[in-house]
């Protein structure tokens, strides 16, 4: 926040301004240097922001329609689908948008990964971000169960079975959780009632996210510190404005097509059976984002173990600024890390596949070895990286690397003077 | 290409721009809209079919359409008698008994008042027709307003007789 103080030019709005400085909050976000050379992994950011408004919204529409009852919830459910006008549209928008949100927020992750956005001095951002894919992690299984079909039931059933594996207390906190003895009414109630807090807390951590972002403002893909309001930094509009609107539509494409062409390809068909408490369906596997978590429990050969590693895989993201030990921020001048980074999304992309398979054979052994890979990656590899790395030399500023050698920028350049013979001066 | 044609692409294009942009948005928002109106499941409601045979002359029977009391009253004779002399003029929203009734001896309304929506209580008020307890306003043996606030007469329904015994409401 190094801009020059702002002062409004009417007498009312400066009247009102010293009093709620909503306009100078308006002049921060609108002037908020950012760096020059982001990149599209950049534009996620933007793109989660809408993906939460969608959800609110669509969910809150659904709300007036749907009914938090054993015996009617999955019957109104089908009422949203063929009687509510446009409920269909609706629903597959939100359910659709919940895998399109893990989608954005885990690309968003990889490129924090990536560029070491985590890094000092960003790891407030960093921390409260996580605690953000935490509660979408939360607010998305509750909303799985809503519907009341089988897999919401037996869903339901393992997640909050995985408690009674705290010694001691752990089976008067699965009953506290229900609220009976078993999967029920009160278990439904109450996670409809917190599927519907849960987005707006999320909404005032993502305040949270971007005020604690702006205070050092953006990482780059160099990596390297940008010198604030000088020729490395543009008006966040409407340059930034306009690239992520563009990124947007792109995604919203993508986001449509699934929800127009495919809207059931991400879900389970055994969820369009009612809930049925005698009968478990035969292949349990939770949603596609959760799948790589559920292979990480079910490779511990104990229940305790399971859940504990299960839960550690998460928090411990929470430690990465301290466990990556490196002064470098972005893989780019990190030649180890950057295959260190691929092998982790291969380990990842490969504990979700192994996730919806049957944990055995093969599979299992697989299982236990992607688990033991994610957690040397990050206790033992990322802080030997650090002292042992040998990294290329940074540039010195974020423009270097592009006056540098001819990139793909001067390519596009050199063909548009071609085209466009004399008019290229307007090209800049 | 001068740096006036340029601006005029410009504004073509920015215009087109926000064009489009605003018929997306309308037709994302219009969905979230019109999800409140009566869906399927309500419109399917529409109509209700009434058995009258019991219904005795001077006795008023209530049944429910689309979620609103609907009065089917078989009018005695001297009641009848009496909507049909009412001078219109006297009427602050005037209308021949016969324009209501399609049958003079049964009289189909909405049972609610056209004041703020109470329902009018039966045999009661200044005509001992139907009096609505909530404001005060008075009607008449054909469900005419004649005092008090209501602005109109109580609200015909569509409504047709099936068979002698039986009507179809909506």
């Amino acid at each position: 926040m190094s801009e020059t103080k702002y002062i409004p030019k009417s007498k009312l709005a400066q009247w009102f301004d010293s009093r709620l400085p909503l306009l100078t909050l308006s002049h921060h976000l609108t002037e908020y240097p950012t760096p020059k050379n982001l990149n599209y992994w950049w534009t996620f950011g933007g793109i989660l922001t809408f993906c939460l408004i969608t959800q609110i919204v669509t969910g809150l529409v659904l709300a007036m329609h749907y009914v938090a009852h054993v015996d009617y919830a999955f019957e109104s459910i089908e009422h949203i689908m063929r009687d509510v006008n446009y409920g269909w549209l609706i629903r597959y928008v939100h359910a659709n948008g919940a895998s399109m949100f893990f989608l954005a927020v885990y690309i968003h992750i990889f490129r924090s990964l990536y560029y070491g956005s985590y890094k000092s001095p960003r790891e407030v951002i960093w921390i409260i971000g996580l605690i953000i894919y935490i509660l979408m992690m939360a607010t998305a299984f509750m909303g799985y169960v809503l519907p009341w079909g089988q897999m919401s039931f037996w869903g339901a059933t393992v997640i909050t079975n995985l408690f009674s594996a705290i010694p001691l207390i752990g089976e008067s906190i699965t009953t506290w959780l229900w609220g009976g003895y078993s999967v029920d009414n009160p278990t439904l109630n109450r996670f409809y009632s917190l599927h519907y807090l849960l987005p707006f807390l999320t909404f005032g951590l993502v305040i949270l996210h971007i005020w604690a972002l702006h205070v050092p403002g953006n990482n780059n893909p160099t990596g390297i510190d940008i010198k604030k309001n000088s020729n490395e930094t543009m008006p966040f509009h409407p340059y930034m404005v306009m690239k992520d609107l563009f990124a947007l539509l792109l995604f919203v494409a993508v986001f449509l097509w699934f929800v127009f062409f495919a809207p059931n390809v991400l879900g389970h068909p055994d969820n369009y059976i009612e809930a049925n408490p005698l009968v478990t369906p035969a292949h349990i596997v939770p949603e596609w984002y959760l799948l790589p978590f559920y292979a990480i429990l079910r490779a511990i050969p104990s229940k305790l173990g399971g859940v504990i590693f299960m839960f550690s895989a998460i928090f411990i993201l929470m430690l990465l600024p301290w466990l990556d030990t490196s002064k470098i921020r972005s893989a780019v001048f990190r030649p180890i890390y950057r295959k260190l980074f691929w092998v982790l999304v291969f380990t990842v992309i490969l504990l979700g596949y192994l996730g919806a398979k049957p944990p055995d054979g093969i599979y299992l052994i697989l299982s236990r070895l992607g688990t033991a890979y994610y957690f040397i990656h990050f206790l033992i590899l990322l802080p030997l990286l650090g002292r042992y790395e040998k990294t290329d030399p940074l540039p010195m500023s974020i423009s270097d690397p592009v006056l540098d050698k001819p990139g793909v920028l001067d390519k596009v350049k050199k063909a548009a003077l071609k085209y466009e013979g004399e008019n290229v001066g307007s090209f800049k | 290409m001068s740096d006036e044609n340029k601006s005029k692409r410009r504004d073509f294009l920015f215009t087109t721009t926000y064009t489009i942009g605003a018929v997306g948005l309308a037709s994302a928002i219009w969905p979230l809209i019109d999800q409140m109106n009566p869906d399927s499941s309500v419109k399917a409601l529409s109509t209700t079919e009434v058995d009258i045979s019991s219904v005795e002359p001077g006795k008023t029977i209530t049944v429910l359409w689309r979620g609103k009391p609907i009065f089917i009253r078989r009018r005695t004779e001297e009641e009848i008698k009496e909507a049909a002399a009412v001078d219109l003029n006297d009427l602050k929203d005037p209308e021949k008994d016969s324009d209501r009734a399609k049958n003079p001896e049964w009289l189909v309304m909405v049972g609610v008042c056209t004041h703020l929506g109470c329902v009018p209580l039966n045999d009661k008020g200044d005509y001992n027709a139907w009096f609505c307890p909530c404001h005060g306003s008075h009607y008449d043996t054909s469900g005419r307003i004649r005092k008090g606030p209501a602005p109109k007469n109580l609200e015909i329904p569509k409504y047709e007789f099936v068979d002698n015994n039986t009507i179809k409401i909506g």
